[in-house]
């Protein structure tokens, strides 16, 4: 318990740095100082500055933040998906269920990086860097509900056939409000868990992406395009702060998934 | 003679369902590059150099390509006689494209897939070996623990950085995934009843491991097997791509970027086709073990 205890704050930590730090830095993520290249860490910029200029400390608190609040809100769509096309026909039962089914099956057949690789490269690359970052963790919410949805499919399955709905059927119950008054509640842990486990994942896609030049576009930053300087990296040795987004990446995942453990536990 | 019950759920059940699969997600694939923004732009209308009748005949092409359902049945028609198309960008036969790059991907599959599930066994006998799991769970937990939290770009970025092969990355990208299933698995197979008496009598850990708990875990263990296929064939896009390998998962990077349709459908049904077989396949043998003719 107390090692889930410290996840949840390290893991609030950074979300709170992330969301408070843009507003209190002195520099602009993508403001480039030509004077100051590729500096060390200094007292003016605490990270150094990258190729182009820009003061590294505050590329990675705007990094953290996109990715922090956007992996949840991209999870929140998902799980809105998973809602409607699993839990749903899970519940209506016969031809919508079968359907449902086999949908879900085939959207777990392809993998799932080759499906976001596709999904990705198929919709606009020279878009603005914000409509790219739109665009990049909508694409993750919209194919990231097969896994969760599968679940609620079951989970929905065996409610229908339970005495409690067909009490609610027998009482007048029924359509909309069922599904709201009866269903939902009940398929609310589920929802909460496979959202937890989500957000993680989708962090790490988008990092996936923006290294194959398919995510967020120059100059906003995000976790997964701050990572993208590795490549330039030589060796291990050459310049450790360019490893810091990818530690605090480490730091965000492993927090959020001891957190999301806990959950797990507490259920 | 009659049917063996795992044959007739192969032929009557997995089968049409499998062979759906495969050919709604060529479909799918064919779809989402159809409607894509800019598909109709073709980059070579801009070259000077091209006469009237080169443009008008890039443009024929263009236009057969438009009906995706029309362009997927005659695509399929054209696979079934050996015909797989040529690539828009790459301006070589499909076929060979991907003839010439499946061996690198097989290869760097069966490499990782053997390390992974060596490693796995290997640590989870170990684990399940009484005097040793403390010193082994610890390390192993943490250490898969830390690989679940890269990308799997970021490792094989890694893996180049320190000059080590390709399927290692792999392997790390895989070996957390299949180590925590099968680390469960055996830890609760552990803890039945005949594996406690087998150890009450005195066996051996090895004895144990090998007649006892794994023959009682198979049928699980061949899933994830199955998994553990499907896992590696998306982590090896990454990996290739930036590994500069040029196998399969390179190609679909390459393809998807250049929105090279005819390369994009061969490639993700074979991707499907793959995932299909391995879990299909995984599940079709556990069900014959369980049920010999």
């Amino acid at each position: 318990m107390k090692h889930q205890t410290i996840a949840v704050v390290i893991a609030a930590v950074i979300t709170l740095a992330s969301v408070l730090g843009p507003m209190l830095a002195d520099f602009s993520y993508a403001r480039q100082e030509r004077n100051h290249i590729a500096e060390a860490p200094s007292a003016q910029h605490w990270l150094g500055t990258d190729d182009l200029g820009r003061d590294r400390l505050a590329r990675l608190l705007y990094g953290v933040r996109n990715s922090v609040l956007l992996a949840p809100v991209a999870a929140l769509l998902s799980m809105l998906l998973a809602f409607l096309l699993g839990a749903v026909p899970g519940f209506a039962g016969g031809v919508w269920e079968q359907t449902a089914k086999s949908a879900i099956d085939l959207f777990l057949a392809i993998p799932w990086l080759f499906l976001l690789l596709i999904v990705r490269a198929m919709l606009p690359l020279n878009t603005s860097p914000e409509v790219s970052a739109l665009i990049t963790f909508a694409v993750l919410g919209a194919m990231g509900w097969a896994a969760a949805a599968r679940m609620l499919l079951a989970r929905a399955r065996s409610l229908r056939q339970s005495d409690m709905i067909v009490l609610a059927r027998a009482t007048g119950s029924a359509g909309a409000r069922l599904l709201r008054k009866q269903v939902l509640p009940n398929l609310r842990p589920i929802l909460i868990a496979q959202f937890w486990v989500t957000v993680p994942l989708f962090i790490l896609s988008e990092a996936n992406l923006s290294m194959l030049g398919l995510g967020v576009s120059e100059p906003m930053p995000s976790l997964g395009a701050l990572l993208r300087e590795l490549e330039s990296v030589l060796s291990l040795r050459a310049d450790p702060v360019r490893f810091i987004p990818l530690l605090m990446l480490v730091l965000l995942i492993s927090s959020l998934q001891i957190a999301v453990s806990d959950r797990e536990v507490i259920r | 003679m009659r049917m063996p019950g795992w044959l007739r759920g192969l032929v009557l059940h997995r089968l049409p369902l499998a062979v759906a699969t495969v050919l709604a997600g060529g479909l799918l694939s064919a779809s989402l590059v159809r409607y894509a923004p800019g598909f109709a732009t073709d980059e070579r209308l801009l070259d000077a150099r091209l006469s009237d009748e080169s443009r008008d005949s890039i443009r024929t092409a263009a236009s057969a390509e438009q009906d995706v359902v029309k362009y997927y049945l005659g695509s399929l028609q054209r696979a079934l006689h050996g015909d797989l198309g040529t690539s828009r960008s790459m301006n070589r036969p499909v076929r060979e494209l991907v003839a010439e790059r499946s061996g690198v991907t097989l290869a760097l599959l069966a490499r990782a897939l053997s390390l992974v599930w060596f490693a796995t066994l290997l640590l989870a006998f170990l684990a399940s070996s009484s005097s040793r799991s403390r010193w082994v769970e610890g390390p192993v937990t943490l250490l898969s623990g830390a690989l679940l939290c890269l990308p799997a770009a970021v490792m094989a970025l890694l893996c180049v950085l320190l000059n080590q092969p390709a399927y290692l990355a792999l392997a790390l990208i895989l070996f957390p995934k299949v180590y925590r299933y099968a680390a469960t698995l055996i830890a609760n197979t552990r803890e039945m009843p005949h594996v406690v008496t087998a150890r009450a009598k005195g066996l051996s850990p090895a004895r144990v491991f090998f007649w006892h708990i794994l023959p009682a875990a198979n049928r699980e263990l061949l899933a994830l097997a199955g998994i553990s296929i499907s896992l590696a064939i998306g982590a090896a896009i990454p990996v290739e791509a930036l590994c500069s390998l040029p196998g399969l998962g390179q190609l679909a990077w390459q393809s998807a970027l250049g929105r090279d349709l005819p390369v994009l459908i061969t490639v993700a049904t074979l991707i499907i086709v793959c995932v299909v077989l391995a879990n299909s396949g995984a599940d079709v043998l556990a069900g014959a073990k369980e049920q010999p003719a």
